[in-house]
């Protein structure tokens, strides 16, 4: 069994007096697709910002691709891959200018961000588009290129908070699609979301409430245990 | 850290794609610099002048005529009594009254002391002085005329003969002193509120967030950012200098590579200020209101419209923080009067300070705010 790629224990984050996440632990094995649940104001977005080296935790500890959020984020932050809720490309740059940027950020080499690029084209669909600028596309290819580009430094890990967020139900299948296709490759995909169906497509989900993890299991399981027909029964059951 | 080429070749990208950005950066300041230049002066001409003339003599004639012949002086009007007069004054029509009371010319003859009343709009202080100071002198260059011509010594004590010269700007061309000081306001509007609002920008947009989760330093993000508008800046003097060059005639009397190296260093403070506005601002808005309050009271204290000696002394040691201030004098010192780095060391040093201090408080509360 191999060491699984993210590995938190009791992790805090307080602001002032509240505390937004309470001794979380839980542990991503590598290659899962695993959902991450709460309703707004549960302390995903801050959960999801500790992981990424983005904030500083409270007290606790926790590993993301063997390297330590708390000694390490920078290590962390080569190694992982993350797409935000708000759309995080320039929109006034090219797509081909996106790439190259991010590419570069990254520390690949030239001929690899060539390499790589021609391949993330290819794979969005986006042929003969990459002097188009970003802000001129519609909103779904969009979020596309910006996971694709989250990817281009072939991380172990991928982050992505809410994606899905008003993108149409067509480009959101596409979209999971290519989730899996990212999963199948060997990375790890770590995902928040409020649509259930899509917690359904996730190897596991992890539901938050009050900064605290309320479950975490597979899908299939969750709905059995809680007596429910899907995803959104045990959602409704458990962050009530 | 070549990681900043990057940045540096997105920013660039970004500014020139911009099409509203360009003519904001190089053509609006040039425009501003033409257009102030010709209309910020101190200059006091065209007083309007409303004559009240009780006399009707010669001689009143002649003082009037004086007035006349005047560059700084247009007689507007002849007013038929007090009343008319001040009503003229009143009503805004003119800068000052001047009363020659009847008997003028008969007392004079006789040798009598004579008066004459000069009533001055006084609302702008320093144009009264001014006012006051022309009829003066052209009432003195009356009284001197009469004298001689009636071959009477002048006055008991031969008053001593003052001639002056005018150092460092011989013509007294108004241009000459506010083109430096205008070109520093060009420079400080790029690199105080467009670097801020630029770094805001990305804030709001949330391709923060992005750059934030990439390995990428923050310092490395940071100069990526603002060498940019420091380049800016630099071309932006460079072309502003041209314009005064050719169309204004300023002499520059002293090192333009010191000029350069100095605004070199002063830029780089206004930068540090610009990025310390970033770290308070999450809006444009705010941005653009922080800076916006900084630049006022930072130019209106600046020496470049009001001679900083004349402020109450509080306002004289808080312009010893402001970097303006220091880029102003250095400016007309080295343009106008070839100072050399011996002469503004001091300045340099001062200016190297505050490069270090506002970027240190910068970068300190940038820190803070993102943990």
């Amino acid at each position: 069994m191999p060491e699984p790629i993210i590995i938190i224990k009791e992790l805090t984050r307080k602001f002032g007096d509240f505390t937004a996440v309470n001794h979380i632990s839980f542990e991503v094995e590598a290659g899962e697709i695993f959902g991450f649940l709460g309703a707004n104001g549960a302390g995903k977005t801050t959960a999801i910002r500790m992981l990424c080296g983005l904030l500083k935790p409270s007290s606790g500890s926790g590993m993301v691709a063997g390297a330590d959020i708390l000694k390490n984020p920078n290590l962390v932050k080569s190694r992982i891959g993350y797409m935000s809720q708000r759309f995080s490309l320039y929109e006034d740059l090219s797509v081909m200018e996106n790439i190259r940027l991010y590419g570069g950020i990254y520390g690949l080499k030239k001929a690899l961000v060539k390499k790589r690029a021609a391949q993330l084209i290819e794979k969005t669909g986006l042929n003969g588009l990459e002097k188009r600028l970003v802000g001129d596309l519609p909103l779904g290819w969009r979020q596309k290129l910006a996971l694709s580009t989250a990817l281009i430094h072939r991380p172990q890990v991928v982050f992505l908070d809410e994606p899905t967020g008003g993108v149409d139900p067509i480009t959101r299948k596409q979209f999971w699609e290519m989730i899996y296709e990212t999963a199948a490759g060997g990375t790890t995909v770590f995902v928040t979301t409020h649509y259930m169906d899509e917690a359904e497509y996730c190897d596991r989900v992890c539901i938050m409430t009050e900064g605290m993890i309320r479950a975490l299991d597979k899908p299939d399981i969750l709905k059995k245990k809680y007596d429910a027909g899907n995803m959104d029964e045990v959602f409704l059951k458990l962050a009530r | 850290m070549n990681k900043i080429k990057y940045i540096l070749q997105k920013e660039f990208l970004q500014i020139f794609r911009n099409k509203s950005m360009l003519p904001l950066i190089f053509v609006l300041p040039i425009i501003q610099l033409l257009i102030m230049a010709n209309a910020a002066t101190y200059e006091i001409k065209h007083i309007n002048i409303v004559v009240l003339d009780v006399d009707h003599s010669i001689f009143a004639n002649q003082l009037v005529l004086k007035f006349e012949q005047s560059p700084y002086f247009d007689v507007i009007g002849y007013a038929d009594d007090n009343e008319q007069a001040l009503d003229a004054l009143y009503a805004d029509r003119c800068d000052i009254v001047v009363h020659i009371p009847q008997y003028f010319e008969k007392n004079l003859r006789h040798g009598k002391m004579v008066k004459i009343y000069c009533a001055v709009n006084a609302i702008n202080s320093s144009k009264a002085a001014v006012v006051y100071n022309y009829a003066q002198s052209i009432i003195t260059q009356f009284s001197r005329q009469i004298d001689i011509e009636s071959n009477r010594e002048t006055s008991t004590i031969k008053a001593p003969d003052i001639r002056f010269a005018n150092w460092f700007n011989p013509h007294l061309d108004y241009k000459t002193f506010m083109v430096p000081g205008i070109l520093v306001l060009l420079v400080t509007l790029v690199g105080m509120v467009l670097s801020g609002l630029n770094l805001v920008r990305e804030k709001e947009i949330g391709t923060m967030e992005q750059i934030n989760v990439t390995p990428i330093g923050k310092g490395a993000f940071i100069i990526g950012k603002m060498l940019p508008f420091w380049i800016i800046g630099m071309v932006e003097l460079a072309l502003g200098m041209g314009v005064s060059l050719l169309v204004f005639n300023i002499p520059v009397e002293g090192s333009m590579l010191l000029l350069f190296a100095f605004a070199a260093v002063y830029l780089v403070a206004v930068l540090g200020i610009g990025l310390l506005v970033s770290t308070f601002s999450s809006t444009q808005q705010q941005a653009m209101f922080l800076s916006w309050f900084f630049i006022v009271v930072f130019i209106l204290m600046s020496g470049l419209f009001t001679p900083i000696e004349s402020m109450p002394l509080w306002a004289q040691k808080l312009t010893l923080i402001n970097p303006i201030a220091y880029f102003v004098k250095v400016m007309r010192m080295v343009m106008l009067k070839g100072s050399t780095f011996y002469n503004i060391s001091g300045y340099f040093l001062a200016m190297a300070a505050f490069a270090v201090g506002f970027n240190f408080l910068a970068i300190l509360n940038y820190r803070k705010t993102s943990t």
